[in-house]
């Protein structure tokens, strides 16, 4: 590897990622600058193999879009309706039981909740709906609220977030998925959702989940306006954080996808810029356990190769998706097979390896059946050489 | 991978950089390797000797399908009907010439000139159709794969050869490598059994470079063949291009199961960059390797881009043989462009010839 780097640059970030030193502030924005993909391939990989190993993560999960009533009017979104947008609807605890049952005959880990901002909404909502999906699935974990939705449950419940988070914790809620950090970045911010949870409060509210200790997910959302600096300074800022509070689990970059947003006329993403986020979140988050590719987004093709780009996740088989809360995205009703997952993961000569919605590991009988038990095996062993 | 492994790889690494040929046995271990990153590198290696330029090439062409008429019956294919069925179709002089004004509009230099084996067509029909395209169009035709010049040749009572020069001076200019699919006899039996063997393919090659008409060459992979029939594929193209130095390109497609009698998986992107690594490393006397846009979609033919590939093909497509059987990717100059300069490299407009035109 060392013959084929020199000729990239690189060598230097080469030698600095294999002693295992932290990237700066110019590593990163030469990463995002030069055309050698494959060499911010190769160096990503040197860290997702030291971390995680052959290891790949899925789980086995339901999403859920309670309301698409959104006040926010975020101009990267195509899911929201605006207050009295005859498109719009809130889901009971009722409908949401009902959508529960239509999966009864399939495994699922994790829940995954998010929407709109709704103000109409009152705080016990929120607690009934916990309360529901845990009585309905209470085997299944509730991963639910983006840093936006918390910031409004507390307003709707006229608490401290902080006695807020430990009522959603006694409903039921399990984790924090994160969403919603979009880019930190002020003029982005001011351009693209104005309305919303600034920079600033973002990570307020990060902090006191950590905090209360429930664990999250940080994403960024690239992709549409910003810059190569904006991209690395909110890594780093969110790097400056998990050392702080070590809560974070998982790192998801978030591709923007303009189709029927305000922001139309920006071209999607190409499979480069995938796997170069990817790759780049790998390297400069050295203190996050997992990067994620997130296939809905950005094809299940550039998934599987993003595996050999510092990431270690494929989040799930995704039943029903509707909205990406601060994704941008909506109507992608799409899933994988649990098989076709699995040959996805191992056609890529990884490993996969069932976890929940906290990382821990499904014991391997339980995760792919008797027929996959020589996969499993292997999972398992990677698993408790790390930790 | 085993310590044994990794120095046989090792091996092959040093082998590249020093610009040596490799054997089948080392084309196998590469279709073994998983660090995609380091098989990426190796290939990049090559490409970057082959064409030191940072460019990527594509061609303007619009493929016609003069005719879906075809006895042939490949198990991959979901294009045919079989003669006398109500939905097969030969096009008419008119459409031909008006698909063709299309792409002449739209800045096209190539033709893509490709059907099924239709006996009602004889080598008249062809030599009429190819001099009024060529009066009427500044195109070069690239067109009839092996499988439909030998029946031509076979139902016009004409040796190869004979057919090939009349074809030439009508205004055929290159050939496509099609049907070529894994150029080992146990294979085409299972999937194309009415095909052309093997000697047939490589023959018809042969003898085309020989009259001064160069062809591409193809692979489609991931149907039923084995890793070690992969690298005999690329063996057989490369020991003929040592013999011809005729072919232009080489481009490697996944079989497409939707809709046809073969079932079975797509070729994951992983195995298609492998692949393509492999012959990038492999052909070491073929300028240039091919991505399909067409079978990968716009993602994963730009990531190909860093495994060897420095072409990526024709803009205009209406290759009924593959979107049949289920593949929906169109690729427009401007969205071509925005992909290969936005993975590093300048676009350049080329002819079938792989000249640069722009
Ligand atoms: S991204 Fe979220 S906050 Fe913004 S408009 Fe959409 S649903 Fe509302
Ligand atoms: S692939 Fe070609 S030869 Fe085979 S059936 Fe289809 S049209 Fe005929």
């Amino acid at each position: 590897m060392e013959a084929l780097f020199a000729r990239t640059g690189l060598a230097d970030l080469y030698e600095k990622v294999v002693q295992g030193e932290r990237l700066s502030y110019d590593d990163g924005l030469r990463l995002y600058r030069t055309p050698e993909l494959t060499a911010v391939g190769a160096l990503a990989n040197v860290v997702r193999e030291r971390m995680n190993g052959d290891a790949t993560y899925y789980v086995r999960n339901l999403h859920i879009n309670y309301t698409n009533i959104c006040n926010k009017l975020c101009k990267f979104c195509s899911f929201y309706a605006p207050p009295g947008d005859p498109r719009g609807y809130v889901l009971t605890p009722d409908d949401i039981v009902a959508r529960l049952a239509e999966h009864r005959d399939h495994v699922i880990r994790e829940i995954h909740m998010v929407a709109g901002i709704n103000p109409k909404l009152p705080y016990q909502y929120y607690l009934d709906i916990l309360r529901s999906v845990r009585a309905a699935r209470p085997e299944a974990q509730i991963k639910a609220f983006t840093m936006i939705e918390l910031a409004q449950i507390a307003r709707a419940a006229k608490k401290p977030l902080g006695d807020v988070l430990e009522d959603l914790k006694g409903a039921g809620l399990a984790c924090v998925p994160g969403g919603g950090a979009e880019v930190f970045s002020d003029r982005v911010h001011e351009e693209l959702f104005r309305a919303k949870l600034d920079n600033e409060g973002w990570f307020q509210v990060a902090r006191e989940v950590h905090r209360a200790g429930l664990r999250s997910n940080a994403t960024m959302l690239y992709g549409h306006i910003e810059t190569v600096e904006e991209k690395v300074k909110h890594l780093l800022h969110i790097r400056e954080l998990q050392d702080e509070t070590k809560g974070f689990q998982c790192f998801v970059p978030l591709a923007f996808d303009p189709a029927r947003t305000e922001l139309e006329h920006i071209p999607v993403t190409t499979g480069q810029q995938n796997l170069r986020e990817i790759a780049i979140a790998r390297l400069l988050l050295d203190n996050f356990p997992h990067i994620k590719a997130f296939w809905i987004m950005i094809t299940p093709q550039i998934a599987q190769l993003a595996l050999w780009y510092g990431a270690d996740d494929l989040d799930g088989t995704v039943s029903h998706y509707e909205i990406t809360h601060a994704l941008g995205t909506a109507s992608h009703h799409q899933a994988l097979s649990h098989q076709e997952l699995l040959d996805l993961i191992s056609e890529a000569g990884r490993v996969p390896v069932e976890r929940d919605a906290l990382y821990n590991v499904i014991p391997e009988q339980l995760a792919v059946g008797g027929q996959q038990s020589a996969k499993g095996s292997v999972s398992l062993r990677v698993l408790s050489s790390s930790s | 991978m085993s310590g044994n492994g990794a120095s046989r790889l090792q091996e092959i690494e040093a082998k590249v950089l020093a610009e040596g040929r490799l054997s089948g046995e080392d084309g196998l271990a590469l279709l073994q390797v998983t660090n995609l990153p380091w098989l990426g590198f190796l290939a990049d290696t090559v490409r970057r000797r082959k064409r030191p330029e940072r460019e990527v090439t594509y061609v303007v062409g619009r493929i016609i399908n003069y005719t879906n008429v075809c006895w042939v019956k490949c198990t991959f294919c979901a294009f045919y009907r079989l003669p006398g069925h109500q939905e097969g179709y030969v096009l008419s002089r008119e459409e031909i010439f008006q698909k063709i004004q299309d792409a002449v509009d739209h800045g096209g230099t190539e033709v893509l000139f490709q059907g099924g084996l239709n006996p009602a067509l004889k080598i008249d029909y062809f030599e009429e159709i190819f001099r009024a395209i060529r009066r009427r169009f500044p195109v070069h035709i690239h067109g009839l794969s092996p499988a439909e010049l030998i029946y031509l040749a076979k139902i016009s009572r004409l040796s190869l050869r004979e057919t090939l020069l009349r074809l030439k001076s009508a205004g055929l200019g290159t050939i496509p490598g099609g049907g070529a699919e894994i150029l080992v006899d146990d294979v085409r039996q299972a999937i194309s059994p009415l095909k052309d063997t093997v000697e047939e393919w490589l023959d018809c090659m042969r003898t085309a470079h020989q009259v001064g008409i160069p062809s591409s060459a193809t692979m489609m992979f991931g149907s039923v063949e084995t890793a070690a029939q992969r690298v005999e594929h690329l063996l057989r193209l490369r020991s003929l291009q040592d013999e011809t130095g005729g072919f232009t390109a080489f481009v490697a497609w996944n079989f497409q199961p939707d809709g046809t009698d073969l079932k079975g998986k797509r070729a994951s992107a992983f195995d298609y960059l492998r692949t393509v690594a492999v012959a990038r490393l492999m052909l070491d006397n073929f300028g240039n390797i091919q991505a399909s846009w067409l079978t990968q979609g716009p993602k994963v033919a730009q990531i190909a881009l860093h495994y060897g590939v420095n072409d990526l093909g024709s803009t205009i497509f209406e290759e009924r043989v593959v979107s049949a059987g289920g593949t929906k990717f169109m690729a427009s100059r401007e969205e071509i462009e925005r992909v290969i300069a936005d993975a590093g490299y300048t676009p350049r407009v080329r002819n079938t010839r792989y000249e640069i035109l722009r």
